[in-house]
């Protein structure tokens, strides 16, 4: 039993870091249609960027972590004004293979500019542990479970009570009509692109204590891809569920099933999930009208 | 500008256009046949860039043809070799039958990877398609009797119905064979009522289906034959890198595939062509002018004084000499392409070709590309 919880204490928080990719994946998704490969390696800049500024400029891990946040959503926005905007319109797989080409592009700038060797980022809660029970709670998981329900909160909050969160809305239900509603549809484009990235920014930030920072970081983004899909894509509370799923799926199949299962599992509920259900669990597509 | 007027339905779906095409593809193949003899240190290379033309067209029938995009075409190349590997020696088979369960095999699990494929679209399939991919590798790591596992599993030298062919120079001609089956193969295929349901699908699903087209039946077809000959492609790689291990056939290997088709030209098999010419190639430059070009720099700031020149030659040195430059550039060189010229090698050289023979009549809109905004694969 308590090994059973310990492995759903883990599970979840691993899960909440791949929900908060998929969650950049489908905030992207929605509003512009846009399927964002790179969201992995704007996680792998996110952490990057917190442990530049807290060892090598010595800034305090709180401060660091939101100059991290901040840098990289600039960095998406600039990334969607100068990049992304001008593929819109095309058809996805151009935009795919674009933003394989720009994660390929950040991970060898990432390892030029940091190195490829492999870093600790010091935290206020590292190697710390509680014991409830005879389940031993790591403070690192604890953070990553208490950051994304603030962050999930946070978004919520954002998308259904301010202006500008009501505004994105609409531009993901009609891109068109809100145009003719007034609302700056590019502007919004900006930003959800710093917004996904800084979501991005905040699980990497929150990863990288658990798992090591390297160059290969943002690989977790493949996970956090059958993550979106199997929550359905176009879905944020899918995205969530899926992401916890995949959290889970993988702790208990790397504890019960034989060796070499626990980074395979996750891919093979996603195809069977996918062969009964093409749309994913909470997904919504229909055919493409002629 | 030449123009040819056709005269029946026959000269429509002919493998040449005219004369002046067949003649050309005929010149070129001979002077492939003297090539070996002109360049013989690049003997390798080129072998290296038939068998991944032949990957190239692998995946142009599937993703360029039928719209179908997968991002798990290494899984089907790995699947290729081993079958092939695991046969030829571990069995002792003729080398013939090696090839030919390699080609069964991989097609096999192409149908198995395409039939659940059938109901997916867009997204959903490429990571379907990844997730297959990532599955396999991991087989390839676990199933040691069959692959060696982490240890890799070594390959021989081909010998073909008694007859060597492992020398650099004969395995040129085997590969050149193989890739000339595979395109002529192809295009006969593509100029096939198959073919024309396969771009019909690409175009638009909705409207192939309502002429006839049964999506179930052409789609699982475009996936078992585009896997058979990464298969077929995976029999010659086996022998061509001597040395199988499963972190080869990797997920930035299947990208390279899909650099490949992009770069080359989506929608055409001289695009398969010129981007397999292209990805195997660039490593070589990369390596040639990380030698060169601080050597330049140097060169072009000593105009400024010595230490200046020496200053840029060292600074220049240590920046190309970083081991994550190639996949950057590799990255950058994807989106310049998408950005700039999204049909690729091969656009780029119609277009150029259009503009020299209707001189000097050419405009630009003639390839504007459409956009549609509007376009939403989703109900909500």
């Amino acid at each position: 039993m308590d090994t059973i919880l310990q492995l759903v204490l883990n599970g979840l928080a691993v899960g909440c870091i791949y929900g908060l990719v998929a969650l950049g994946f489908v905030l992207i998704y929605k509003t512009t249609e846009l399927v964002n490969f790179a969201q992995g390696d704007l996680l792998m800049l996110g952490a990057f960027t917190c442990y530049m500024f807290v060892v090598w400029y010595g800034v305090g891990y709180w401060l660091a972590f939101a100059l991290a946040v901040v840098v990289v959503a600039l960095f998406g926005a600039a990334l969607d004004a100068t990049v992304l905007r001008r593929v819109i319109g095309q058809p996805q797989f151009a935009v795919v293979m674009l933003t394989i080409g720009l994660g390929a592009t950040f991970r060898s700038f990432a390892s030029i500019t940091w190195g490829s060797e492999i870093y600790t980022l010091p935290t206020p809660f590292s190697a710390r542990q509680t014991m409830v029970g005879k389940v031993s709670v790591s403070h690192e998981y604890v953070a990553i479970i208490v950051g994304t329900v603030l962050l999930c909160a946070a978004l919520y909050t954002f998308f259904t009570y301010t202006k500008v969160g009501v505004a994105m809305q609409a531009t993901s239900q009609n891109q068109l009509a809100a145009y003719y509603m007034g609302i700056p549809v590019k502007r919004m484009f900006s930003l959800i692109w710093a917004i996904s990235a800084g979501v991005a920014a905040v699980a990497g930030v929150l990863l990288a204590p658990v798992s090591l920072i390297d160059v290969n970081l943002g690989f977790i983004g493949l996970k956090a891809f059958a993550a979106a899909v199997l929550g359905g894509f176009g879905s944020i509370l899918g995205a969530l569920i899926g992401g916890l799923t995949i959290g889970l799926i993988e702790m208990f199949a790397g504890t019960y099933l034989p060796q070499g299962f626990k980074d395979v599992a996750a891919y093979v509920v996603l195809l069977v999930v996918l062969a009964v259900r093409p749309q994913g669990m909470f997904g919504t597509v229909g055919r493409k009208k002629v | 500008m030449r123009f040819v007027f056709k005269t029946s339905y026959g000269q429509d779906v002919a493998l040449f256009r005219d004369g002046v095409q067949r003649n050309t593809y005929i010149a070129l193949f001979l002077a492939l046949l003297v090539l070996p003899l002109l360049v013989p240190e690049y003997v390798g290379d080129i072998s290296l860039v038939f068998i991944y033309s032949l990957c190239g067209v692998s995946l142009m029938v599937l993703t360029g043809y039928t719209g179908l995009v997968s991002l798990g075409h290494a899984a089907f190349i790995g699947i290729g070799a081993y079958v092939y590997v695991f046969v030829s020696q571990d069995w002792g088979m003729p080398w013939i039958v090696g090839v030919a369960a390699a080609v069964l095999v991989t097609a096999a699990s192409g149908v198995l990877v395409g039939l659940p494929a059938l109901r997916m679209t867009g997204v959903y399939l490429s990571i379907a398609t990844l997730a297959f991919a990532l599955i396999i590798q991991e087989v390839f790591t676990r199933w040691d009797a069959v692959t060696g596992g982490l240890k890799g599993k070594a390959g021989s030298k081909v010998v073909a119905c008694g007859v060597p062919l492992g020398t650099d120079e004969r395995f040129y001609f085997l590969c050149l064979a193989f890739l000339l089956a595979g395109l002529w193969l192809t295009a006969n295929l593509l100029r096939s009522p198959t073919g024309r349901a396969w771009v019909a699908i690409r175009d638009s699903e909705v409207a192939a289906q309502s002429m006839g087209v049964n999506l179930a039946v052409y789609k699982t077809m475009a996936f078992a034959y585009s896997a058979g000959l990464m298969g077929m492609a995976g029999a010659l790689f086996a022998h061509k890198i001597g040395f199988l291990a499963p972190d080869i056939f990797s997920v930035l290997f299947s990208i390279q595939f899909l650099l490949m088709v992009v770069v080359g030209g989506l929608g055409s098999l001289h695009g398969a062509v010129f981007g397999a010419v292209f990805v195997a190639l660039l490593p070589v430059l990369i390596s040639q002018s990380r030698d060169a070009v601080p050597v330049w720099a140097g060169h072009a700031f000593a105009l400024f004084g010595k230490d200046a020149g020496n200053a840029v030659f060292s600074a220049v040195d240590r920046f190309v000499k970083q081991p994550g430059l190639e996949p950057g550039i590799f990255g950058l060189i994807l989106v310049l392409f998408i950005l700039f010229e999204p049909l690729g090698i091969y656009g780029r050289w119609v277009k150029i070709r259009l503009y020299f023979s209707v001189f000097p009549l050419y405009k630009h809109a003639t390839f504007r590309r459409q956009k549609s905004y509007m376009r939403s694969e989703r109900l909500r």
